[in-house]
């Protein structure tokens, strides 16, 4: 071990501390909200100075946000959006991946370009929306699906995983008489299970956060995804239905407390899962780094 | 040989092939790949459905668009909508807003994750590093709409950053109704919510350093800084001029989600960006061929930014995206 310097140790303890500081920073938003909506409205509206833990303990904000239909509706929607769209998307873009890493394909590099162009062009906001009213598609939980099928950069990241499989094992399996769809079923994609996850995971948390597709397409309420919804509760201050509730309740403080638990409920999904699909995210970016 | 790799031997052969053994060629392909070229049917359907019919929609940046008539059938009218938008009061402004905004981020959002990775990468321990990294990700995965409620509601008269702000003696208001605010608080969130993301990639660049090259600057006797100025920063280098040149092709880009949940009629003046300016002119006021003549000529001069970039960067060092 190199004998290290005093300026070497401050500058240890003063990393250390900026880092703490940051993680302070990073968290404490989320803490002030978990607190906040766990506070007796009156109590917390009196409260002045840092917020560290509930102001009392009340219960009822989060009865209330699931009994909101609106909220219900959302979730609904959002899981139908999350797990329907994700199959899709990774369907079509390991499906697209596989034609476009076969070796003998003349046209591949055709279509490699026809790819890769729209990376650069798009046609941008308002033709998509012709295109997606001219397909019928507006107003149904379709225009949240299909047009965003396939993300060009997924679809990138995947054919360059398939095409570091070697090849000498399709080759085997094409001399023993297997068909294409059969060397993708049987040898491509079981080779490629933690590819697929990190895409499921790429694709799912998309459209769990997504929110501009259903914004500019849909105007049927009944099939607003949840992050809609909450742009209307959390933004909009649209809280008609919670200050309604504030007035019956007599409490007039009880609206903020509800908007703090909305940010709860419909993040909740996210922070649980995020310790385990985090490791699996970092993996995908590394992929799309250093290959693509 | 049959398993003759078919377009190693088009490029074998050049240019000097010839029409009909050319077509002769593509009849053998296609008969030996017709299931690849039958699955690469709904990919490449796609496409063209899904990127280029609007690609080809755009022309109605040229046309006077009406639902009615439909893209073919509406009337020409040439460069009137870009003529229009050059000479209205919200060219500037929104040029000068967009440019402001991508220029703030250049300069403080663009560093953060290259310092904190710098940072992270001091660390001895390595569970503490890990423990960092999985706390300044999290924000990355909460959804941009929760943000920005969070901010909306922080930013009230008697919300958090008030509280914080009036330790200092500031007075409190409700500071997204203050135009000079909004980009302090649209690049700090946005830094606040990337910046422990966005230093993924420089991670996975400086675990690629060869280790010796530290060894062989310690024996030099560089101390800890010279290491950083001549090792690890010229390591990742290159992961920082390709982002970089994203970057800049990105300099008259900004997305309209986050604008339009923080912005508001009294804060147009420094918030109304571009893509918001098409939002609200083209769906809300359903001015279909005046924003998509908007939108164009954002693309156009994003484009130019990303060529201009790349072809200085591969003039100064080398590096470039193609």
């Amino acid at each position: 071990m190199i004998k290290r310097s005093l300026g070497d140790k401050l500058f240890d303890v003063a990393n250390i501390l900026f880092l703490c500081g940051l993680m302070v920073v990073t968290l404490y938003p989320f803490l002030y909200v978990v607190f906040a909506s766990l506070s007796v409205p009156s109590e917390l509206v009196k409260h002045s100075g840092i917020l560290w833990r509930p102001q009392g303990f009340f219960t009822d904000a989060y009865k209330l946000v699931l009994k909101n239909p609106m909220i219900i509706s959302g979730y609904k929607n959002t899981i139908f959006y999350v797990v329907v769209g994700t199959l899709l998307n990774v369907f079509f873009t390991a499906l697209f991946a596989f034609v476009l890493s076969r070796r003998d394909l003349y046209w591949k590099k055709h279509m490699m370009m026809m790819v890769v162009v729209t990376m650069f062009f798009s046609g941008g906001l308002i033709p998509g929306y012709i295109l997606v009213k001219s397909l019928g598609m507006l107003d149904t939980r379709w225009a949240l699906i299909v047009p965003g099928l396939i993300a060009t950069w997924n679809l990138i990241i995947m054919r360059t995983s398939f095409q570091s499989i070697p090849y000498e094992l399709e080759e085997a399996a094409k001399m023993d008489g297997a068909s294409e769809l059969r060397v993708f079923a049987q040898i491509i994609l079981p080779l490629s299970v933690p590819l697929l996850a990190v895409m499921v995971l790429f694709y799912g948390v998309g459209h769990w956060n997504s929110w501009t597709g259903a914004l500019i397409y849909l105007r049927d309420r009944e099939l607003f995804p949840l992050q809609l919804v909450l742009r209307e509760i959390l933004i909009e201050n649209s809280t008609a239905d919670t200050t309604n509730l504030s007035t019956t309740t007599g409490d007039p403080f009880l609206g903020e407390v509800v908007k703090y638990a909305t940010i709860i409920v419909a993040t909740l999904p996210i922070l649980v899962l995020y310790p385990f699909i985090q490791k699996y995210f970092t993996k995908g970016v590394m992929i799309g780094a250093l290959k693509g | 040989m049959t398993e003759m790799n078919l377009s190693v031997k088009a490029r074998r052969i050049g240019r000097t092939i010839s029409l009909p053994a050319y077509l002769a060629m593509l009849r053998k392909d296609f008969k030996k790949n017709k299931y690849l070229y039958f699955l690469g049917l709904f990919g490449v359907a796609y496409y063209l459905i899904f990127s280029y019919t609007p690609m080809y929609g755009v022309i109605i940046a040229f046309k006077d668009y009406s639902p009615v008539k439909g893209i073919m059938g509406s009337s020409w009218v040439g460069l009137h909508h870009f003529t229009e938008f050059f000479q209205s009061f919200y060219f500037w402004r929104l040029l000068r807003n967009t440019l402001l905004i991508n220029i703030y981020e250049l300069l403080f959002a663009f560093p953060a994750p290259i310092i904190l990775a710098l940072l992270l990468n001091e660390l001895k321990h390595a569970n503490f590093k890990r423990v960092v990294q999985t706390v300044t990700y999290l924000p990355h995965f909460v959804s941009i709409v929760v943000i920005c409620g969070m901010i909306v509601d922080f930013s009230r008269k008697s919300g958090l950053f008030n509280m914080i702000l009036g330790w200092f003696g500031v007075e409190a208001q409700n500071l997204l109704l203050d135009p000079s605010l909004f980009r302090t608080i649209f690049i700090g969130s946005g830094i606040w919510q990337g910046v422990g993301w966005g230093s993924i990639i420089y991670l996975a660049a400086l675990s690629g350093i060869d280790t010796q090259l530290y060894d062989a600057a310690t024996v030099d006797g560089a101390n800890r800084w010279k290491q950083v100025l001549h090792v690890t920063l010229p390591g990742i280098m290159p992961t920082i001029i390709i982002l970089l040149i994203l970057r800049i092709g990105g300099m008259m880009d900004v997305g309209f989600e986050k604008v339009i949940l923080l912005y508001n009629s009294q804060t147009y003046e420094t918030a109304d960006v571009i893509s918001s300016f098409v939002y609200r002119r083209g769906l809300l006021e359903a001015n279909y061929s005046y924003s998509t003549a908007v939108n164009l000529f954002n693309s156009i001069v994003n484009f130019m930014l990303l060529i201009l970039a790349n072809r200085i960067s591969r003039k100064v060092n080398d590096t470039s995206l193609w």
